[in-house]
């Protein structure tokens, strides 16, 4: 007869770089049921725009995170200018696409290097991180930032990109896309990495869609949706389908995001075969008024930013839907039957950040 | 909302409509609160596909709402946060905290 137990996880743990809990039931070794708890470092940004007027946020709002920092800038920027009717320059649209996508691989070079020393192999982290850094190089060399950019502004950008830089910037992608080769080879076809990763932690489509899975996790189960088809930037102009596997486990959410790397090289190119030339940035007047919910894509899902304005310089509201919040309840039924050694791959798996879900 | 269908509902038809859209295969995107002066404005965001669709519910400040967490399993989280930032009162959430889901000093932060 199996021994039930209960073994806290979180919120120290060494593959958690921030705090989360679990409540793992366990039978013998065998998870049976898995209960989250966040607030360990709930900052109340949100509150925050009531004090801060609603062009000095855009500041609050890039460091809700310091990994997607440019993305949730654009998307609260994008929801104010719905609300007060103001085009951005079609410039800006394709700058805001290739920081996104500059972000994106961060992001997920980020996240490989973390899965690679979850499971113990040191050489893969490093690689991976080295080949980051080209990216936070590029950054620092357009924006001056490495972390937070503060390029964004209400109406477009606040800064430009030569075309000569972003014609750099796509050489010096090409030449990450032959190394990425070399290193989803290993990623994806080494012995001890598919070990760890092929058929552990299944979620079917259904519960995919169940329990409102975004992002990477939700492609990873067979579910074709990639919120960057909305159109939202400049990519209603670009081509590109989203990338999905029907597997649905570990293994699946890594060639997710190898493929997605991938993707963003190729949209990057695009873009700079087509961004116009022209201003950045267009100048408005007055305060918000209405409501908008903005929906952008960012590495880990779907993100959503909901803003309500008054007429006045403060906002009634801001609330930003963070893709690992609505991931919570799909990694929970992923835990479930899994074994306790899976426990910290597993929730890799959601490319968990919670520093935005503590927002 | 703008792009987003809007659509105002009493306390009373919030199950209702909830299972009606769980019939047509939405999910729960999420659940927003905002303070208005006499009491909260709740919006419930579904989706299916690209597709999304918002319920607007207005309540009274000491109004009691029902968990749609018996329809939608991950509403849950959506609610304990309400419940725990706002002060909104739901009953019968599925997982309830009991105002533990964060672990912040001040009680009902988002309420005044």
């Amino acid at each position: 007869m199996s021994t039930r137990s209960i073994v806290p996880f979180g919120p120290q743990h060494p593959v958690l770089p921030e705090p989360i809990h679990l409540d793992l039931v366990l039978e013998d070794e065998r998870v049976v049921e898995a209960i989250p708890s966040i607030g360990f470092i709930h900052r109340g940004l949100e509150k925050l725009v009531e004090k801060k007027d609603f062009i000095e946020y855009v500041y609050v709002a890039e460091r809700i995170c310091g990994i997607c920092s440019f993305m949730h800038g654009m998307g609260y920027c994008e929801a104010i200018e719905h609300t007060m009717g103001i085009e951005v320059p079609d410039r800006a649209k394709y700058l805001r696409t290739i920081w996104s996508e500059m972000s994106r691989i961060h992001s997920h070079m980020l996240w490989l290097g973390l899965l690679a020393d979850a499971f113990g192999f040191e050489s893969l982290f490093m690689e991976s991180w080295r080949m980051r850094e080209k990216i936070l190089d590029m950054f620092e060399y357009s924006t001056g930032g490495r972390v937070i950019f503060s390029v964004n502004k209400i109406g477009g950008q606040r800064k430009d990109m030569p075309d000569d830089m972003i014609a750099d910037f796509v050489r010096i992608l090409e030449g990450m896309e032959k190394e990425l080769k070399a290193l989803s080879n290993t990623f994806l076809n080494d012995y001890a990495v598919k070990s760890r990763l092929e058929g552990v932690g299944y979620l079917t489509k259904q519960q995919a869609h169940d329990l409102g899975a975004v992002g990477p996790f939700m492609r990873a189960s067979g579910i074709n949706l990639d919120t960057r088809k909305t159109g939202y930037a400049a990519y209603a102009s670009l081509e590109f389908e989203p990338i999905i596997s029907t597997v649905g486990d570990s293994y699946a959410r890594t060639d997710i995001r190898i493929r997605e790397i991938f993707q963003s090289i190729d949209l990057i190119r695009q873009a700079a075969a087509k961004i116009p030339a022209g201003e950045v940035a267009v100048p408005f007047k007055g305060n918000p008024t209405g409501e908008y919910l903005m929906r952008v894509e960012q590495p880990r899902g779907e993100a959503i930013y909901y803003v309500k304005g008054n007429g006045t310089k403060n906002l009634d509201r801001m609330r930003v839907r963070t893709p690992t919040f609505a991931n919570i309840p799909g990694l929970v039924e992923t835990l479930k039957g899994c074994q306790l050694a899976d426990v910290p791959i597993l929730i890799l798996t959601i490319d968990p950040c919670i520093s935005c879900t503590e927002r | 909302m703008t792009d987003n269908q809007l659509t105002p509902i009493s306390a009373d038809e919030l199950l209702t409509n909830c299972q009606k859209l769980k019939n047509e295969d939405y999910h729960i995107v999420q659940i927003c609160a905002v303070r208005t002066h006499d009491g909260y404005e709740l919006t419930y965001s579904f989706a299916l596909g690209y597709e999304m669709v918002n319920l607007r519910l207005s309540i009274s400040v000491d109004e009691e709402i029902m968990s749609i967490s018996s329809i939608f399993s991950p509403a849950f989280l959506y609610e304990n946060e309400i419940l725990e930032l706002f002060g909104v009162k739901i009953q019968m959430i599925n997982v309830d905290y009991k105002g533990n889901l964060y672990r912040i000093a001040a009680k009902t932060p988002f309420k005044d």
